[in-house]
């Protein structure tokens, strides 16, 4: 149901929102710690929409904070690929360059969705993706195609994520029962583009496609990697110590 | 002309109040004071980005979490504004983040504080913007353009930053006795140290009467203390939270709030290095620095090889 697909939509975006946060203050230079703050921002300002849309259609009275602070680890919907630590800068980048890749050929067909607010929400949102991916997919060219050291962190990091990518495209139940309705798209058919763009991007970086063919999987039905309960034990401390107060 | 003309040319455009730019003939002396001054200013804005880091990952809610990562990212803004305008004065960036990183550039002493809960988001927000923006204010009509120029636009955001922090304090003064304990113990943490920020003692302070001839400042650290400290006891008063000094009175004559004596071996102490986090607040500096060289060294390589690559396809083509 369209409740679950939002909350999958949001959790990935809260998620990786939160990591990119860990960045704020420690990037290699101010300009990065700007941009990647940034992009925090708009995933954590998406996650917001997507909740307090949620929580409206859900019509029980919760709110956007409800259903980011009081779930727990198996309530979230999110990707696998989302939690993974930042690691090193090209680790960051990988992460956030599957991501904003898959994203983007999620959102550009989102725009079409039979659900109004959906697709209002995707067309805003498609402009800020857009810029996510040119940021990553450009830093992927700089680290591949830079120095011999950022070639190899940038080449270690995207066979370390890849296992991480597949489970973008497999569909979820929630994501088969939304394409049969016109919600959303059949990701089979996401599938090609993100391949292509990937392959397009490693090439002009000088970087080899990743030999990996296991694909790890479990987060969009709640099973996740050991990062996520540190994620949420951090993000949830002051809600959970302190329930019911104002913030 | 010679250099006592062009000194006295110099003083006769600053008490007319006109800008001196960077193309300007300016003294040695003022030169190396603004330098001093902005990136200090400017080192202070980002080392000031780690306290406040602390507790995004704690945020309390979707819209706090918004809110403190806009903020660090303006303070990140600010420094990136305060460089710039101390590179128009002849030195660059990565020298003056070295003088950072060697220990050599002093940033403001506040950021060697902790912040222990949620709350001290809420008073950094309130003192130390609040503080800052005392003296930020009077430092657009400096009389360097570029760093008056600055000032203008982190004014803006500053005295935003001030309410919002504000706004957290509120809402946890009318919050639960746990909430209220938390604002009140903030206060009493960060209110001496907020007051230390505007320096030394007037009869004290090293620099200040020369700034003041050359209109880089026009109030006295106590001056600007006082005004602090007048406007913020009332806010103080309207959350229903102590300030933790029992010197505090209304002075009628003199039209301003009286308060105790700050604690100036604490201040020095700091100063000197011996804060609570003066040495993690360096390291996070020095690590961000250091793990990221690679980082910025590909970001050049790569920006040669395609300017390369561009000239060799221009040769190309006039070769055809
Ligand atoms: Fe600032
Ligand atoms: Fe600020």
């Amino acid at each position: 149901m369209l409740y679950n697909y939002l909350l999958q939509l949001g959790d990935n975006a809260l998620i990786l929102g939160h990591r990119l946060g860990e960045w704020c203050g420690h990037a290699p230079e101010l300009e990065i710690d700007m941009a990647l703050t940034n992009i925090a921002l708009d995933l954590t300002g998406q996650a917001r929409s997507l909740y307090q849309h949620a929580a409206e259609i859900e019509g029980k009275g919760r709110t956007e904070d409800d259903i980011a602070y009081l779930r727990d680890a198996w309530e979230f919907k999110n990707v696998l690929l989302a939690e993974q630590p930042n690691g090193d800068f090209a680790h960051t980048i990988a992460r956030q360059f599957f991501y904003d890749t898959f994203n983007f050929f999620l959102h550009r067909e989102l725009v079409g969705s039979r659900d109004e607010w959906l697709a209002g929400f995707a067309a805003k949102s498609l402009k800020e993706i857009t810029y996510h991916l040119r940021f990553s997919s450009e830093w992927v060219l700089r680290l591949g195609d830079g120095t011999d050291t950022s070639h190899e962190k940038m080449q270690a990091a995207v066979e370390e994520l890849w296992m991480y990518t597949g489970e973008l495209k497999i569909p979820s139940k929630t994501d088969q029962e939304m394409a049969a309705n016109g919600v959303g798209p059949d990701l089979n058919l996401l599938k090609a583009s993100f391949d292509e763009k990937v392959a397009d991007v490693l090439q002009k970086a000088n970087l080899q496609m990743p030999s990996t063919t296991w694909m790890q999987g479990g987060g969009k039905d709640g099973v996740h990697s050991e990062h996520l309960g540190f994620i949420l034990a951090d993000m949830q401390y002051l809600q959970r110590a302190y329930p019911g107060q104002e913030w | 002309m010679t250099e006592l003309n062009f000194e006295k040319h110099f003083q006769d455009k600053v008490d007319a109040e006109i800008k001196i730019e960077p193309k300007d003939w300016m003294p040695d002396a003022y030169r190396k004071t603004l330098i001093r001054q902005i990136s200090q200013h400017a080192h202070s804005e980002v080392v000031g980005m780690l306290p406040e880091g602390n507790w995004i990952s704690r945020a309390p809610s979707l819209r706090r979490k918004l809110i403190l990562l806009a903020k660090i990212q303006d303070e990140a803004g600010h420094g990136l504004y305060l460089y710039s305008a101390a590179e128009t004065l002849g030195i660059s960036r990565e020298e003056l983040v070295e003088q950072l990183l060697s220990g050599k550039a002093k940033y403001s002493s506040i950021f060697n504080y902790p912040t222990l809960t949620w709350a001290d988001i809420g008073a950094i927000g309130w003192l130390v913007d609040g503080a800052a923006i005392m003296n930020q204010v009077m430092l657009t009509r400096a009389s360097y353009g570029p760093y008056a120029r600055a000032m203008v636009r982190i004014c803006k955001e500053e005295s935003f930053h001030q309410r919002q922090g504000y706004e957290i304090m509120l809402t946890l003064a009318k919050g639960s006795a746990a909430q209220q304990h938390m604002a009140q113990d903030a206060l009493n943490r960060w209110w001496w140290p907020s007051l230390m920020m505007f320096g030394p003692k007037d009869d004290d302070s090293a620099h200040s009467q020369q700034s003041m001839k050359w209109k880089i400042k026009r109030k006295s650290n106590d001056e600007l203390r006082q005004q602090f400290v007048d406007v913020t006891v009332q806010q103080a008063e309207v959350l229903g939270l102590a300030i933790p000094d029992p010197d505090l009175k209304w002075n009628e004559e003199r039209g301003h709030y009286d308060f105790g004596e700050i604690n100036w071996d604490e201040f020095w102490n700091v100063v000197k290095g011996n804060g609570p986090c003066n040495k993690q607040r360096l390291d996070a500096r020095i690590k961000a620095h250091e793990d990221g060289a690679w980082v910025r060294e590909a970001a050049m390589a790569y920006a040669e090889k395609k300017e390369q690559r561009k000239l060799m396809e221009s040769a190309k083509a006039e070769a055809a």
